[in-house]
């Protein structure tokens, strides 16, 4: 309980810190908060083991901190520094990181999907039990990538796990105008997979739902669907006036958010006290603190190495690229031993 | 190998094998040399391949080896990728290499920048069969490298022979970054050479071959051009008398422009010849390239045939005319020749 409201927080401190930053002119290009939807990142991934693996899309960063992702990496991806995990040559979310099992998405929508299909069709060919985890807005499941990733994972039966975030607005347009769908299962239910709804904004039926998908892919019962609802609070991005959005449906909203509505369950059920909350956003302050003096003191990379990693360098990675593959990565986890039961939920700490 | 493909091996270990069957025998060899290596694409499995190329894989490898897809190009190639990543080496089979267009998203923005963006590469093949001369009109018959040739991080291979259809593509399943692999289907059942049974033939990539050798000038091509070349300098040769030498490029990604300022520094003349259209062809790519490094040894302008400037035409009379033909080719040395 305490890992799940502590990852929380630290995404929404994070991207409050990043704001700051954006103002202040260190981000690099554009800021893309998840401001109200860091229940549906973080319950669903708290749902895999160590060895499976989650594609993010931009704006799903709790769930990168979930998987071990330490904060002031995502602070030096936006502050372009060299020792991001792009090494300064893309943005965002956008990067691999086998050991925690992280794929990276690209800009083009969708396109995570049919990758990830991949990792997950390599668990089978493997006989690993292992699970694959990714999330798309409803905006980006109206793009052709999508819609093949959707028939690939349905066809080859794969274990993966497909969170539909459906947050309203794709960039500027409201999702009502992208699709005739009112219920978004439906569109998940077209390709023949089961679909749970979840109240996107509940950390606790996010991963509920999370859990039963995993469980199931992992069992071999192939591919899920879960659509959480919930809403971006903000623009698309940091530089978006977001002047198409309704006062009072923005109001509705900030009414259901998710940190302080899972506040109130921690402290109602006794699981975690009020002043146990305020240690543990501070200790996230402190933490982020001191991470933001650390990156601004860091360098961008040097120009030159623009050139470099275009292609493998045989000298320097003989095996590329399965050399960065960690023991996290290939070893033969028991897929149950890390959170194998909901004993985590009575024990807090993960 | 299935009872369908009747081996027939001289003494010496040597048989007769088509361009076809040396992709199948690339493919067969390293899956069977190498178990992270399998096969998925359109109708590949049971049918066996729109070609027959994959005939028998199933039996042989199974079902997690040998997979038949939903036509679904951009899922392929990305559950190609994502396979890579994990340490397999999966070779995407596109139906007709017209249908990479679908799949482009996830070989320009996914396959290509990976490894620059993040470090870790997909070492994928893509493959199918490319070009024209088998009247299949616009959409089973283009020539798609120059779609590609403006995206770093992709490698690109056309063989002409037998020996580099299977040393290309041996070295393109082994290679750890993205290759696109184009097969040229007219050459599919049309050339043949005595390959040995088993033999293990890899051609590193980027390295050209020299296919016919000469004196007064060069013409650079690939793939099935390879063989009009030759056979337009055969004709030249034997009524000018004047030799003309035949760079098969083999890869076209990267691109040996070292053989190809070799060739010209010494016979001063260069005809660049591709079944892609003109406009933004790599011919033109070439030309630029060797006036930056040997536009003092050139003795005439350097010249390009190509296909014309439109789509892949149906009819046998317009197909004949869009294709570059032998008698271009003589047209256009003779014309550099003279100069």
């Amino acid at each position: 309980m305490r890992a799940l409201y502590r990852h929380m927080v630290l995404t929404r401190a994070l991207e409050d810190r990043l704001e700051s930053l954006f103002k202040q002119g260190h981000v690099v290009g554009g800021l893309y908060r998840c401001l109200g939807q860091e229940a549906t990142a973080v319950g669903s991934s708290y749902a895999l083991a160590d060895g499976d693996w989650l594609a993010p899309s931009i704006r799903d960063v709790g769930a990168l901190y979930v998987r071990g992702l330490p904060p002031i990496a995502m602070l030096r991806q936006y502050a372009a520094r060299e020792a991001s995990p792009c090494g300064g040559k893309d943005n965002t979310t956008h990067f691999t990181i086998p050991e925690l099992g992280l794929l990276g998405p690209i800009s083009p929508l969708g396109t995570q999907l049919c990758v990830l299909n991949g990792m997950a069709l390599t668990f089978k060919q493997r006989g690993q039990t292992r699970v694959c985890m990714t999330y798309q807005g409803e905006g980006a499941s109206r793009t052709g990538a999508s819609h093949e990733g959707f028939v690939m994972a349905a066809a080859l039966d794969l274990p993966i796990v497909i969170v539909l975030e459906h947050n309203r607005w794709s960039f500027g347009t409201r999702s009502d105008r992208a699709a005739a769908v009112e219920d978004w299962a439906h569109t998940a239910e077209a390709y023949g997979l089961p679909v749970r709804s979840v109240d996107g904004n509940d950390v606790l039926e996010v991963y509920e739902a999370a859990r039963e998908a995993v469980d199931r892919a992992r069992a071999g019962g192939g591919p899920g669907v879960i659509v959480a609802e919930t809403y971006r609070m903000l623009g698309h991005a940091q530089h978006d006036s977001q002047k198409y959005m309704a006062p009072e449906e923005l109001e509705e909203w900030r009414g259901r958010d998710p940190i302080q509505r899972f506040e109130r369950v921690l402290v109602d059920e006794g699981w975690l006290s009020e002043s146990g909350c305020e240690e543990i956003r501070t200790a996230v302050d402190a933490e982020l603190a001191e991470a933001v003096n650390q990156v601004l003191a860091e360098e961008h990379p040097e120009p030159d190495t623009a050139r470099t990693r275009v292609f493998a360098d045989p000298e320097e990675d003989p095996e590329a690229p399965w050399t960065r593959m960690s023991p996290i990565g290939y070893a033969d986890l028991s897929p149950t031993e890390s959170r194998g039961s909901r004993a985590w939920l009575d024990g807090g700490a993960r | 190998m299935s009872e369908d493909h009747p081996v027939t091996v001289t003494e010496d270990g040597l048989r007769e094998t088509t361009y076809l069957e040396a992709i199948r025998d690339a493919m067969r060899e390293e899956m069977l040399r190498d178990d992270t290596v399998f096969i998925l694409g359109e109708d590949v499995g049971v049918y066996g391949g729109a070609f027959k190329i994959t005939d028998g894989f199933l039996a042989e490898f199974g079902p997690d080896r040998v997979i038949d897809t939903p036509i679904s190009e951009a899922a392929i190639v990305g559950a190609a990728i994502g396979a890579a990543h994990m340490g397999m080496r999966p070779i995407a089979e596109m139906q007709f290499i017209d249908f990479i267009a679908p799949a482009f998203d996830m070989i320009v923005n996914f396959a290509a920048k990976s490894r620059y963006r993040t470090g870790i590469g997909a070492g994928i093949v893509i493959r199918g069969p490319c070009g024209g001369g088998s009247r299949s009109g616009p959409f089973h018959s283009q020539n798609v490298e120059s779609f590609f040739a403006n995206v770093p991080g992709l490698k690109m291979v056309a063989p002409a022979t037998v020996r580099d259809a299977k040393g290309l593509l041996t070295a393109a399943i082994r290679d750890p970054d993205p290759v696109l692999y184009f097969e040229h289907k007219f050459l599919y059942r049309r050339v043949k050479e005595m390959l040995a049974v088993g033999e293990e033939i890899v051609v590193p990539l980027g390295q050209a071959r020299t296919h016919r050798p000469g004196t007064d000038l060069t013409i650079v091509t690939y793939g099935a051009m390879v063989w009009k070349s030759a056979e337009a300098a055969e004709l030249v040769s034997r009524e000018d008398t004047r030799e003309i030498e035949v760079i098969d490029l083999r890869s076209i990604r990267p691109l040996d422009i070292d053989a190809i300022v070799e060739s010209v520094q010494r016979t001063g003349r260069l005809l660049i010849v591709h079944e892609a259209p003109k406009f933004g062809g790599f011919a033109g790519e070439i030309t630029a390239q060797v006036c930056e490094q040997a536009f003092e040894w050139l003795d005439a302008p350097i010249r390009r045939v190509t296909a014309i400037d439109t789509p892949v035409p149906y009819a046998p009379t317009l197909e004949d005319y869009y294709l570059p033909q032998t008698e271009d080719i003589v047209a256009a040395a003779r014309w550099l020749l003279a100069y």
